[in-house]
This record gives structure tokens, C-alpha cells and sequence, in this order.
């Protein structure tokens, strides 16, 4: 039999697509569609699993198997499908509030574990679905029709929480960067273990323009550093700023005047020590440029094929369970 | 013959049964000499029931009331269903454990007092501003006075163990004492020491010779007038086991996931008292068993539902707060209607409540327990062997009819022990697990013409791709449909497809007189007294009928015809009236409540006093 040749038609479902004019989900549901075509991918060993949100309504979208469960539960329901299955390709599709306030504990945890599940959190900052109130991500000073004198609390860096929770596969990107999208999704599709990626995603109902000062095609040249394994970090117009490490910290310097391109940092998202990752997860909170890309890609145990190996060596040990030996087991006596 | 200079041979009297209750500390091995009395007792033929009872916490203050553990057995050489009401003799290991427990000992039984432990400080952690064994306080019972520790010790000496070590043999010392008085062998014992200290021969010595000690203490001694027998029971030929209830429930479910042919699955947050039945199943890995220690219930719950909607057999398990959180992904399972096992180990509360004492006050939020219209099968097991049953049933249901179905049970069930009749495998009936593969026609919520079950589809299956949710569904594609009367048809399905559950269950049966004046209905745990107070007031002639519900939603077609054959009736309850209320809302009967919540059992005695009460 030839394989068939699927096109980013054949992963469109039937069911017409019900996201606000103008949402930055399109262009993910768009680059997904893409890279799964691309990729080749069964759809019939393809299960999307997601909570609640607007995100959320993403599996209906797709032509795969599609779950779409309860607030914050996606990682635990496809934790569930790829434990009993974990020959299906089982991706998550989530939001901020959704995977870092109601779902914290299983998104943490699935991150933790290292099961085979690919997370991808669209962060647009806002409850959308709901409306319109401030999340985990939003900033001190949000005002959001429940913080109407401004958010108070300190908001999460989805990236820092995943790799605190020891996350082997971390990445970001954004919803208007079709190219660095795929890319990203595409390297994320070929990880064993779990595989995060935070989406800069733009609310244009809610929170319209969350992610501009970065994401602006006038500004993202100086705003946004790209992490490209074995590169040197610069960006700019014209790649004239560098950063370097000075200490413990990450410092940012005008190539030729303030040092040479050799000073800059080369990123390998490979290193064992989680800890520069975790120094450029915060940059952009510290006035300084928003890294995109693969922050951290190391291999570690995958839980799921572990619980089998586990399974498979008690079997080989002891023999297939024999049912009857079982219930006789322990002290038996007969009454005649 | 007897060699002269040893005291007048006791004499033994063969009696029918003995209840007896070993009560020490929390610290004194309790639990585990109680347990291993009871295996002998098993080895020995007898039919016994047992009712453990711990405190919460692991090891509260040393000798002091909240820290007693005690362990009750009843051994009998006839049919019995209950641990007993009053025991005939306790073991006290020290003052707190007398006084917890002598109110409850028969008037002229056995109380046997480890006088080692009965210092100035010991009476004061016990809250005895005297000693009661220089009191009056003993004069109904038969008392034995021996300092354990000290024997222990002179037992044990030379072994070159220290203190601490020596007196934690001080249990078996006591065991040795009831195996002597009660004519038990001790080889069994001996044996299992070998075993459990396998790795530690100074420990197999030390509790052997304890154990022996004991024995020979009661034998050389002379203290004990008599020696009893309890002979054989005569129960129906088999093989047997001894078995506690979540042990059941375990194999219960590795049983049900063999019949099925599917990979058993359980998603499990520890809890009080259901965690055993995670240890059981997370040993059985050579059987397939996917075991997941989830993050919370919630993820316990979701997880489960992931491997159910993935194809496996999927269970939970849980206990009374833990169900409480899984309540929004149980309905969750409603609406994608996916084969999911609850099991609720159902404990004291609410809140935390009493975490290891019993109790039957989980049933409405089992039934009722979600937002919204969310039907769903609800049953229980009635005694610890009967776990078994219960989870092939639970399983059975679920797959069979694409619903959760959550299974009851009891922390008196989950830990009490009792002979199981081993079933024959050969003859268990299989569990008709069918997937959809063919793609023709397919849609996700068609439905069954009998059972009105959806197709279930495991993703993997070419050509069936769909999507599923939370969101209202429309018949037949299973499309998020925000339509009225689709919702309200939907909502009505639901139901029905519950409903019609009992066309596929077994019509109720009545125990005892199939008319008259009283009608008893019950449920669950309460399944052992019940039968006791039962045998009892109809030995003593009068007529009382008896239902005993194994399916509380549905409940059996005939039920409403049973009820209407009798005057009234009486439903008893670990709870302040649950099944009563559901009885009286669907057959509109006065049913009466009689209720109890002590975190313990119902004893016979007050049964038969509430049954001759209404036929009076």
C-alpha cells in the first residue's frame, strides 16, 4: 500500500472554527495543521486532548482524535491516554489560566513525571472565555474587569514554571511568527518525553495588544532574542547587540564597542545545568530582550514507557499472571 | 498420665464460638497479633469475622487513650456474619486499653491485664487517677494479672537484644497465651516468623521463643481453670481463604480486567481506608496492571478517564473526601459516557471526619454527587469476600453499559477479615468488552437498541476519528450542540441508559417471610448484623422479611412490588437516613429510618430490639 499524502486540509475537521475575527489562535491552529501534514502524521494515532478556555476548543478543530475535558484536567486525562496507550502521539492544548492557575498541580506534575505529552500553552494573558479577567500571567497593574484598580499580584513566567518543575523539552514561541512557529512545534513533535511550548498569543478582544512591545514588527528586532542551539546570542537590525555572562547574570552589550561577538553567550539548550535557561526565562521581565526558541532540550526517563518496562521485566520475572494461582494464593484450606 | 507434680490438668470445654479483643497501644503490634490469631483460626477450619479498629494517627502519645489500637476476632464452629458484640475476652496490654475497652467486655469473661505496664505514669497517661486492678472495677470479670514485660524479658534473655527490642516480643507473648487458653496450634505462627523476619534470624528466635514462652506460661502456671475448643465450622465444601475487603476488591478488578480482556488500569491518590487496594494492584504488574499514583484525586480521576476513552478497564479509588473532589471529572464521564470504576471506601465524616472508622454516608453523594443531571450506576459489596463480587459487577456494568459506576464499600468491609469460598475461574462469566472498528456509518453517539450504550472506540482505530468533550452533545454526531430540546433529549438518554441498567441485574430477594408486617431493607456493610438480628428474631419465631440491595442505582425492577406486600418498613443505616430517603421518594412509602453513626457497626442486639419494636 502507498502511503497517502496528507495536505493541512486533511487535518481540518468539519466543524467550522468559532474564535473571535482576528484571534492569534488561527494562526496557531493554522501552523499546527501545517507541521502535521508536513510531519506525516497518523491522525488516527493522534489524540488532542485540552481543558477550558478558548484555546481549549482547539481539538474540535482538528481532524484527529480530540478530547476536549475540564478546566485545567488536560494534562491528567492524556497522562491517563498515554499511560494505557503510549503508542499515540498525544498532544495538550491549554492556556494561562487554564494550565497555570486551575490546572497548575497537573500541569507541573505532567512536566515532572516526563510524560510523552506535548503541552502547548497559548498565553494571551487574559480569561477570554470568561470574559475578561486578569490571569496568572497578567502583570502587576493589570486592569481587568476583576482588577479594576489594577492586578496585585505577581504574575507566572509559564517557561520558569516549566522548567522548575524539571521539564526536559521547554520552548517559546508566537502566534504571528509562522515560521519560528512551525519550527518550534515541529522540534517539540520529536521529543520522547514532554515537550512544552508557551505561545505568545494575542487576545484582540480582552487584551488587545499584550505582547506588542515585543511582537511589533517595528520593535521584535530589538526585543526579541532568538536561542538557537550552537549560536551566539545577538539581535538587533543588524545583530549589533550581544549578550555575554558576566557573573551569575546575563548582560546585554553593543557588538564592537562594548565587546566582541566572541563574548556573546553560545546557546546549547542541551547543558545539563537547567540554570542559564532558567536566568533567560526571567530576561524579558528585567528590561531586556524576550528570548524565543528552545530554552532547554535534554533526555531524561519517559514515565510511560517506564511503567511498561516495569510491567514487561515482572512479566519476564514471574510469568504472565495466571488468574486462578493469584486468587489461591496466601493460606488456603479446604473444607470437606 | 499425669507425671505427679504439675497442677490439676485444666479441663477443656468445647464451646460453639469466642469473641476475643486484643487492645494495646498503637506501638504494641495489635493489628498484626490479631491478624495472625485470625489466620490460625482460618487454618483451623472455623468461621471467624474480624473488626479492626485504629486510631487515625500512626502513633499517638504512648499509653494514652487516643493511642489504643484493638483488634477483634470472632472464631466459630458455625455460620456466623458479624466480629460480635461483646467480646469474651480482652487482652489489655495496658491501662488505656482497659479502660477503652472493658465497658464493652461480657459480664464474667476473660480479661487478661499486662500488669508490666500498669505504673504511676501509665495510669496517669490513661487518665486513672487510681489502679483498677486494686479496685472493684474488675469484679464482674475473670481476671488474669501477669506482668508481659518481665516474662518477655526472662523469655528472650541471653538472645543479647536490647530492651526496646525485647518488649516489642511482648505480643506474641500474649498470642502464645490465647493460642494455649483457645487449644490453637502454633505452627502457622511459627512459621510466618520465619518468613517475615527472614532476614533477621535474631527476630525469628526472639518472637518464637516469645510466642512459646506464652504458651508454656499458661501450661506450667496453672492459672487458667479451663481451655476451649471451638471446633470446625461446618461450612459449604471448597477451598477457602482468609480475605479482607479491599484485598477482594483488588482481585476483583485484576479478575474483571482477565474476563474482559482488557489492561486493567487504576488512577489513585492515597486515602484512608482505601489505599490498600493501590498496594494490592500495584503488585500485580506481571498481570498487566497499569498502576498510577496520580497527584491528587482529581488527577486520579482524569487519568482515569484518559485510559477508559484510550480502551482500558479504568478505576479509581478512593474514600469519602476523595470522591467529593472527583466530582466534576465523574460527571465528566457522564457526559462522554466512558466505562469508569469509582470505588468509594466509605469512612466516618464529613471533612475529614473519622479516617479509620466506618461508615455508610456516602451514598447520596454517590448517587446525587455532581452538578447538574448527571446519572450514573451506584452498588456495593456487603461483606469483605463479597468485594470480589462486587467489582466484577461494578466492571460489568460499566463495560457493558458505557457508564461510571461507582462501587461502595465500607472501612468495616475494607479491613475486616472473613473465609472466602475460592471461586472456580473457569466459571466466572466473561465481560462482553466490544470496540467499534467498522467506519461505515460510524457515529459516536449512536446508541445500543437495549442498553442505549455508545459505540466505544479506542483512538488508534483508523478511519473513526472523532471528538468528544464535556460540552452537550448532539445525538447521534456527538457535536458540541447547544440546541434546548436536544439537551433535554440528551439529559433524558442519560437517565434512561442508567434506568435501564435493572433490566440486566437480578429482581431483589426476600430473606425470611415473603409478607406481613415488616419489611427490613439494607445495604452494604451492615450486610453481616443484619443477617445475625435476622436469624435471631426468627429463631425466636417472628416474621420479618429482608432485603439486602447489592444495586442502589438502579435498584431491582420488583422492588416496588416487594415493598407493597408488607406493612411497613425498616431501614437500617450506618448514616442519619440515606436509603431510606431514596426508598420513600420512589416507591412513596413511610419507610423508617433507624440510624447509627459511631464510626462502628451496628451490633445484633440493637437490631433485634428495632425489628421486635416494629412488630410489636
Amino acid at each position: 500500500m502507498t502511503p497517502v499524502t496528507l495536505t493541512k486540509k486533511d487535518f481540518k475537521s468539519d466543524q467550522d472554527v468559532r474564535w473571535c475575527p482576528g484571534c492569534g489562535d488561527y494562526a496557531i491552529l493554522n501552523a499546527v495543521q501545517s507541521v502535521f501534514a508536513e510531519m506525516g502524521m497518523d491522525r488516527s494515532k493522534t489524540v488532542i486532548v485540552s481543558g477550558i478556555g478558548c484555546s481549549s476548543r482547539f481539538p474540535y478543530y482538528m481532524s484527529t482524535y480530540g478530547f476536549h475535558t475540564i478546566h485545567g484536567r488536560a494534562p491528567a486525562v492524556a497522562s491517563g491516554i498515554k499511560l494505557a496507550n503510549p503508542e499515540l502521539d498525544v498532544w495538550v492544548v491549554t492556556g494561562d489560566g487554564d494550565a497555570l492557575s486551575i490546572g497548575g498541580n497537573h500541569f507541573i506534575h505532567a512536566l515532572r513525571r516526563n510524560v510523552g505529552l506535548k503541552v502547548m500553552l497559548f498565553n494571551n494573558r487574559i480569561y477570554g472565555l470568561t470574559k475578561g479577567q486578569y490571569s496568572p500571567t497578567s502583570l502587576v497593574g493589570a486592569v481587568t474587569k476583576s482588577t479594576p484598580n489594577g492586578a496585585l499580584d505577581n504574575p507566572f513566567t509559564p517557561v520558569s514554571v516549566a522548567l522548575g518543575a524539571g521539564a526536559a523539552f521547554v520552548a517559546r514561541s508566537v502566534d504571528v511568527f509562522g515560521k519560528h512557529l512551525t519550527e518550534t512545534i515541529k522540534a517539540a513533535a520529536q521529543v520522547k518525553g514532554s515537550a512544552f511550548v508557551e505561545i505568545l498569543q494575542n487576545c484582540n478582544i480582552f487584551n488587545d495588544g499584550a505582547w506588542m512591545h515585543v511582537t511589533d514588527k517595528d520593535v521584535k528586532d530589538d526585543s526579541i532574542v532568538e536561542l538557537r542551539a550552537g549560536k551566539p546570542l545577538t539581535f538587533g537590525k543588524t545583530s549589533q547587540f550581544g549578550l555575554r555572562l558576566n557573573g551569575f547574570d546575563v548582560q546585554k552589550f553593543e557588538i564592537g564597542k562594548e565587546g566582541a561577538i566572541d563574548d556573546c553567550i553560545t546557546w546549547d539548550p542541551g547543558m545539563p545545568n537547567p540554570g542559564l535557561a532558567f536566568a533567560f526565562a526571567q530576561l524579558a521581565e528585567r528590561e531586556m530582550p524576550m528570548p524565543i526558541g528552545v530554552f532547554r532540550n535534554v533526555e531524561r526517563a519517559n514515565y510511560e514507557r517506564a511503567v511498561h518496562q516495569q510491567i514487561a521485566e515482572a512479566t519476564a520475572k514471574s510469568g504472565q499472571g495466571d488468574l486462578a494461582k493469584l486468587l489461591n494464593s496466601g493460606d488456603t484450606w479446604t473444607v470437606s | 498420665m499425669s507425671t505427679g507434680t504439675s497442677p490439676t490438668a485444666p479441663k477443656t470445654e468445647v464451646v460453639e464460638e469466642v469473641v476475643i479483643r486484643f487492645a494495646g497501644d498503637s506501638g504494641d503490634g495489635m493489628q498484626l497479633t490479631g491478624s495472625q490469631f485470625t489466620t490460625t483460626s482460618a487454618l483451623v477450619g472455623n468461621d471467624l469475622a474480624t473488626f479492626p479498629d485504629y486510631p487515625a494517627e500512626i502513633r499517638a502519645p504512648a499509653g494514652t487513650i487516643p493511642g489504643v489500637s484493638a483488634f477483634q476476632v470472632r472464631f466459630a464452629s458455625n455460620d456466623i456474619h458479624t466480629p460480635g458484640d461483646a467480646p469474651d475476652a480482652l487482652i489489655a496490654m495496658n491501662p488505656a486499653a482497659l479502660k477503652v475497652n472493658i465497658k464493652e467486655i461480657k459480664k464474667g469473661g476473660l480479661v487478661i491485664v499486662n500488669t508490666g505496664n500498669f505504673g504511676a505514669i501509665d495510669l496517669t497517661k490513661a487518665n486513672y487517677t487510681y489502679n483498677p486492678l486494686e479496685s472493684h472495677d474488675l469484679d464482674a470479670f475473670q481476671v488474669v494479672q501477669a506482668d508481659l514485660n518481665k516474662l518477655t524479658k526472662e523469655a528472650l534473655a541471653g538472645l543479647g537484644l536490647d530492651t526496646k527490642a525485647t518488649l516489642r516480643c511482648k505480643n506474641f507473648f500474649a498470642l502464645g497465651m490465647t493460642y494455649w487458653i483457645y487449644s490453637r496450634p502454633m505452627e502457622p505462627t511459627l512459621e510466618w516468623m520465619k518468613s517475615q523476619f527472614k532476614k533477621r534470624p535474631e527476630l525469628v528466635e526472639a518472637n518464637q521463643r516469645a510466642l512459646k514462652a506464652g504458651w508454656n506460661w499458661c501450661d506450667i502456671t496453672g492459672v487458667f481453670q479451663s481451655r476451649y475448643e471451638v471446633p470446625p465450622a461446618k461450612l459449604t465444601p471448597g477451598k477457602y481463604r482468609n480475605v479482607m475487603g479491599n484485598q477482594a476488591t483488588a482481585l476483583g478488578l485484576v479478575a474483571a480486567a482477565r474476563l474482559s480482556g482488557l489492561q486493567l488500569f487504576l488512577g489513585s491518590y492515597p486515602i484512608t481506608p482505601a489505599s490498600d487496594v493501590l498496594h494490592d494492584l500495584s503488585k500485580f504488574k506481571n498481570f498487566g496492571v497499569v498502576t498510577f499514583q496520580a497527584e491528587d484525586e482529581i488527577a486520579a480521576a482524569c487519568a482515569t478517564i484518559g485510559a477508559a476513552y484510550a480502551g482500558n478497564l479504568a478505576v479509581t479509588t478512593t474514600s469519602g473526601p476523595g470522591l467529593a473532589l472527583k466530582g466534576e471529572a465523574i460527571g465528566l464521564a457522564v457526559m462522554t459516557e466512558l466505562p469508569v470504576v469509582i470505588v468509594d471506601v466509605q469512612r466516618g465524616g464529613p471533612s475529614t471526619g473519622l479516617p479509620t472508622k466506618t461508615e455508610q454516608a456516602d451514598l447520596l453523594q454517590a448517587v446525587y454527587g455532581r452538578n447538574s443531571e448527571a446519572p450514573l450506576c451506584v452498588i456495593a459489596a456487603k461483606s469483605p469476600s463479597d468485594c470480589f463480587d462486587a467489582a466484577l459487577e461494578a466492571c460489568r456494568i460499566a463495560v457493558e453499559h458505557m457508564t461510571p459506576v461507582i462501587l461502595l464499600t465500607d472501612g468495616y468491609i475494607a479491613n475486616g477479615a472473613e473465609p472466602w469460598l475460592l471461586p472456580d475461574v473457569a466459571k466466572l462469566k466473561p465481560i462482553n468488552a466490544k470496540f467499534r472498528t467498522e467506519p461505515t456509518d460510524f457515529l459516536p453517539y449512536s446508541r445500543n437498541p437495549e442498553t442505549l450504550a455508545r459505540p466505544w472506540v479506542k483512538p488508534g482505530t483508523p478511519g473513526l476519528e472523532h471528538r468528544i468533550g464535556g460540552i452537550e452533545k448532539a445525538d447521534g454526531t456527538g457535536n458540541v450542540s447547544y440546541d434546548p430540546a436536544n439537551h433535554e433529549f440528551m439529559c433524558r438518554t442519560r437517565a434512561e441508559k442508567v434506568e435501564r441498567i435493572a433490566n440486566f441485574i437480578p429482581e431483589a430477594e426476600v430473606k425470611g417471610a415473603q409478607s406481613g408486617k415488616l419489611l427490613v431493607i439494607s445495604w452494604g456493610g451492615t450486610h453481616g448484623s443484619i443477617a445475625s438480628a435476622i436469624e435471631k428474631c426468627e429463631a425466636a419465631g417472628k416474621k420479618v422479611g429482608w432485603v439486602h440491595l447489592r444495586h442502589l442505582n438502579p435498584m431491582p425492577r420488583n422492588l416496588g412490588e416487594i415493598i407493597k406486600r408488607f406493612d411497613k418498613v425498616l431501614v437500617p443505616e450506618l448514616n442519619l437516613g440515606q436509603l431510606v430517603r431514596l426508598v420513600r421518594e420512589r416507591y412513596v412509602v413511610p419507610a423508617i429510618a433507624l440510624n447509627k453513626v459511631q464510626g462502628r457497626p451496628f451490633m445484633t442486639s440493637e437490631l433485634v430490639t428495632a425489628i421486635e419494636k416494629e412488630l410489636a
